[in-house]
């Protein structure tokens, strides 16, 4: 690791004026960047830990929606009885991040600001329609991510809270690669009225993207059997050493058809 | 280089260490406890388990400086002087180990196991919960055994490894 000045804020707006400083970097869970400085990936001047921002952490229940603070745990979001009764897909989703040490430490707001090709939440995020909430403003899910590892957030831009609609029927899938156990692909689906949404995560060369065609499928008949014979096309998929992008497009329709049995 | 200031395994510590100091490094070398070890580096073995304020986590990818006022339990601090601790001593008693390397981070994690989970663990369930821990030796199967049983006899202990 390059060395860089450490700073944990007491307060959103100190943190929001130190991420601000040239060469800043916002560390929340640590689980990305901190193997990134380790190998010399990035070498920032300072590094904003949001550790000691408690306003930032927790689950609750506002206006019909659940409100999950950026540096909750994926354990804590795993583990919550407001997440499980009212958004078991998100719960299960959580659970299933990393291994239990890196649930301990990995946080739902690092995940959506790093916005990995390869991580789960994006997915969920984006087919619940949630809302990013930063120190500056509220961006839907639609408009904050915008390719791999970018979102729309700008430098120093802070992310408060998530906020997902509840009373919504939705599962989530994944075929985990077997070494890392980032998702190979990842399918989220959730039922908006007569509407679907179906986000997809770890397959789509440019990051999570939303399948139009399963979401067709789907509109005004959420069952597994409406996706039968439905396929992705493999154009924009990524291939790699791990699966190509033929293999990743068929696993796409079976982690949605898996994703909508599993849902509820 | 900042003083940072820790309770580990029940006793007020302190030294110093640059930011970018890893917790493991500051548990290993500024306090001497080797016991935990860093096997890949890399956030995915589970050789550098410790606890912090009661929770597993990978001491490879933390910074010491981020645990300033912590309470980190190692290794070390299961033991009651040569008694060892029931999860120690069911891996010993299963031959939960052949070379050692991993069992440091094996056993922190089944201690943190069975705070979460209870003292009735099914076999899938550890298989579950070991995701984060590798053996290169054992094939696991000694080490399944040696948790459930660790877990049962942790039964009636106050807190496990508190």
């Amino acid at each position: 690791m390059y060395e860089f000045d450490y700073h944990r804020p007491g307060t959103l707006d100190a943190a929001v004026k130190l991420a601000g400083e040239a060469d800043a970097k916002i560390l929340a869970g640590g689980h990305t960047l901190i193997p990134t400085l380790k190998q010399r990936l990035a070498a920032p001047k300072h590094l904003v830990d949001l550790h000691a921002l408690r306003e930032l952490q927790g689950v609750h229940l506002k206006d019909g929606h659940l409100v999950i603070g950026a540096m909750t745990t994926h354990a804590h979001v795993a583990d919550s009885a407001l997440v499980k009764a009212h958004l078991p897909g998100l719960a299960q989703l959580a659970a299933g991040i990393g291994d239990p040490h890196v649930r301990h430490r990995g946080t739902i707001g690092g995940s959506v600001a790093n916005n990995d090709p390869a991580a789960d939440y994006p997915s969920a995020v984006l087919a619940l329609n949630a809302t990013i909430t930063t120190n500056k403003r509220s961006i839907t899910a639609d408009d904050f991510f915008k390719g791999m590892f970018e979102t729309a957030l700008a430098e120093g831009e802070i992310i408060t809270h998530i906020s997902f609609p509840t009373g919504i029927k939705s599962g989530y899938a994944k075929f985990p690669n077997p070494a890392s156990r980032y998702a190979l692909v990842g399918v989220f689906v959730a039922q908006h009225g007569a509407d679907a949404r179906v986000a997809v995560t770890g397959a789509g060369a440019n990051g999570v993207f939303r399948a139009s065609t399963l979401e067709a499928a789907l509109k005004g008949n959420f069952s597994a059997a409406a996706l039968d014979g439905k396929s992705v096309s493999a154009d924009g998929i990524n291939s790699d050493m791990h699966a190509d992008a033929a293999y990743r497009a068929h696993l796409i329709g079976v982690m949605a058809k898996r994703a909508v049995a599993a849902a509820h | 280089m900042p003083m940072i200031h820790m309770t580990v395994n029940g006793k007020a510590v302190k030294g110093h260490a640059e930011p970018r100091t890893l917790l493991v490094e500051f548990i290993r070398d500024t306090l001497r406890l080797t016991g935990t070890h860093v096997g890949c580096d890399t956030s995915q073995c589970g050789a550098c388990v410790v606890h912090v304020d009661g929770h597993a986590i990978k001491s490879c990818t933390t910074l010491a400086v981020a645990c300033e006022g912590a309470h980190v339990t190692t290794i070390e601090g299961l033991a009651h002087g040569t008694d060892l601790h029931p999860m120690q001593e069911a891996f010993r008693e299963h031959h939960g180990l052949q070379c050692g390397y991993c069992t440091p981070g094996m056993i922190m994690s089944a201690v943190d196991m069975v705070n979460r989970k209870g003292h009735d663990l099914s076999e899938h369930t550890i298989r579950e919960e070991l995701e984060g821990n590798i053996c290169r030796c054992t094939g696991y199967h000694n080490i399944v055994k040696a948790v459930a049983a660790g877990a049962k006899a942790m039964q009636g202990m106050a807190k496990a490894a508190e």
